[in-house]
């Protein structure tokens, strides 16, 4: 496998704050790679980062070129949904896909059109007439019919309805989704993404502070279901975390080995929302 | 290049309103406005001449029209063709000030900056297919609508003629469009030169200005200009400070004036004697406005337009306020 995206102490600091603070990562090809972190940890920078957006330190390579320097080149294999509803309001449906495919050289406008031909959308219809949900219809239309290296989405369903936000993740994995692309994501929503993501990354105060893929994140952390009277054998083993639900405990453990942690109750994995939550403790205090 | 004719196209679609709609509009207003007066004038003069003595005033331009007043009303038709393509220019003028103004700020501020950035066109490329929308496309189109609204007028103005017994025919055939669309279209590229300060200064503004270009665009140039005139009326310069309203602050602000040029150090003369509009015309030729461009100080505009420009594209490039 090539990496995709590589950094190595990225950072970016503003007049009176520090974005981030010397990330350093790896994405590989034919992943399906989840940035996760509280409001203000340096998302947003990091994907702004890749995309040539704006100016850093450290180095970063994406698909071997400088984002900064060879932006032009850059945007021909790389594609982003920053935010939902960033289409101009004047365009017109017919004309987005006409612009797209006049001035995107791996755009597929057979493609394009059956996707399209799967919404309510019609080509003579304004992005202004169109409701948020629709909008990132179009969007991923659009994003899906260019054959990108690397797809970037930056909360890509923020504010849709449920409907909309399953389907969205639905179309990326069945439709476009395959060895050759790599996908980046961020969003609060994780639970809506825990089951399509190949690896995870947690980001913290502009560091990555969690950076594993899935299969070993099942093996490294395990929640352990624990009843009141082996609470205390449980909190000898430094849990991460530790939550009460009907008179049991619920512990969070890294890297305690199985039957140790199976001798105090029942062994599951835990979900991203429950590490996310308890990796990022203490962030807004 | 298809790239690029993609861009200008969007700049269409995005502002056919003002590129199309509003030249159409004036020239429907001028014609309108036209009409009126002439069926006022033609209202009021029967109503004189019937006071008056007789028919004098139908009997005045039967007589008047011999050849060298044929030449002359050829040319006031003509005046009339340049005239409401002027009009329009003008009307064009103010929609090209807001939409170098609107240009590289509104995707800014609506975020739909992003939707284009995410697409592999160079930053170079968008702002200059922006600038050429607006001293390429947004003029041609005027110069199109102006020529077509100035012809229907004449046509009006030769129907009228014909009450008072002047042939239209003979009349439209004094006549040169022509002449005149040629004369407007060999204009277009001295026009863009000329607008490049201006054209400059308010892209520069719509790339670099975080909120309200508009207020930084005009505040910038004449605080300048008070500042230069306070340290004139101190004389600490030896040109007077009427120079820098005239030659900076002027240009950066108004050289999107059709026409400016005209009598700006090229001294327009027109000699007395020959101050009818067959002359008049005739000393407003061709050569007449290119005489512009041996002016350096036109250079030193244009130069200074083409640095602000690559100042809007260095912005667009790097400005991260999305």
């Amino acid at each position: 496998m090539t990496a995709v995206v590589t950094a190595n102490g990225l950072t970016k600091r503003f007049k009176n704050s520090v974005a981030l603070d010397g990330a350093t990562f790896q994405i590989e090809s034919g992943r399906i790679v989840g940035l996760i972190g509280p409001n203000g940890a340096g998302k947003t920078t990091a994907l702004k980062a890749i995309l040539g957006l704006t100016t850093f330190d450290g180095h970063l390579s994406v698909l071997g070129l400088d984002p900064r320097k060879d932006r032009d080149k850059l945007m021909e294999q790389v594609c982003f949904i920053a935010d939902v509803a960033v289409l101009p309001r004047w365009l017109k449906v017919r004309d987005a896909v006409d612009f797209v495919a006049n001035t995107h050289p791996r755009f597929d406008r057979a493609k394009c059109d059956a996707f399209l031909a799967r919404t309510k959308l019609q080509p003579q219809q304004k992005v202004k007439q169109l409701s948020k949900g629709m909008i990132v219809q179009l969007h991923l239309a659009l994003v899906m019919s260019i054959d990108a290296k690397l797809l970037v989405l930056d909360e890509p369903t923020l504010g849709l309805d449920i409907l909309y936000r399953k389907q969205f993740y639905q179309s990326l994995l069945e439709d476009y989704f395959d060895e050759e692309k790599t996908i980046l994501v961020t969003t609060h929503q994780v639970e809506e993404i825990e089951h399509i993501l190949t690896d995870l990354m947690f980001i913290r105060d502009g560091k990555i502070v969690l950076d594993t893929d899935m299969d070993s994140l099942g093996e490294r952390f395990s929640e352990v279901l624990v009843s009141a009277e082996l609470a205390a054998a449980a909190r000898q083993l430094n849990p991460l975390d530790e939550r009460q639900v009907f008179g049991k405990s619920i512990f969070l453990f890294d890297n305690v080995s199985r039957p140790q942690l199976e001798s105090l109750g029942e062994v599951r994995r835990p979900s991203i929302g429950d590490l996310f939550v308890a990796t990022m403790k203490g962030t807004y205090a | 290049m298809k790239s690029f004719y993609w861009l200008v196209k969007r700049e269409f679609w995005e502002h056919k309103g003002g590129f199309v709609t509003a030249p159409i509009v004036a020239g429907i207003i001028a014609l309108v406005l036209n009409l009126m007066l002439l069926i006022t004038t033609e209202v009021l003069g029967r109503r004189w001449a019937g006071v008056g003595k007789g028919d004098s005033f139908h009997t005045n331009f039967d007589g008047a029209f011999n050849g060298d007043n044929l030449v002359q009303a050829g040319a006031v038709l003509d005046m009339t063709l340049y005239g409401v393509t002027f009009l329009i220019l003008g009307v064009m003028a103010i929609v090209v000030f807001f939409y170098c103004l609107g240009a590289l700020y509104d995707d800014r501020r609506d975020r739909s900056i992003l939707f284009w950035k995410s697409l592999p066109l160079s930053d170079t490329n968008t702002v200059l297919s922006k600038a050429a929308s607006a001293v390429v496309v947004a003029p041609a189109i005027a110069v199109v609508t102006g020529v077509i609204s100035g012809l229907l007028l004449m046509v009006v103005v030769a129907i009228f003629a014909t009450f008072h017994g002047v042939p239209a025919w003979r009349l439209l055939m004094e006549a040169h469009p022509f002449r005149v669309v040629f004369t407007l279209l060999l204009l277009l590229p001295l026009y863009a030169i000329w607008a490049l300060p201006t054209l400059g200064w308010l892209m520069l503004c719509s790339a670099w200005a975080r909120s309200k270009p508009f207020l930084w665009a005009i505040a910038l140039p004449i605080a300048a200009g008070i500042v230069v005139s306070w340290f004139g009326l101190m004389g600490l310069f030896n040109r007077g400070s009427g120079w820098f309203w005239a030659n900076v602050v002027g240009r950066l602000l108004g050289s999107l004036v059709p026409g400016g040029w005209v009598g700006q150090n090229n001294e327009l003369i027109i000699m007395h004697g020959h101050d009818d509009p067959a002359s008049v015309l005739q000393s407003l030729d061709l050569a007449y406005h290119y005489s512009a461009l041996a002016n350096p100080s036109t250079w030193i505009g244009a130069i200074a337009g083409v640095a602000m420009i690559a100042g809007a594209i260095w912005f667009r490039r790097w400005r991260d306020d999305s």
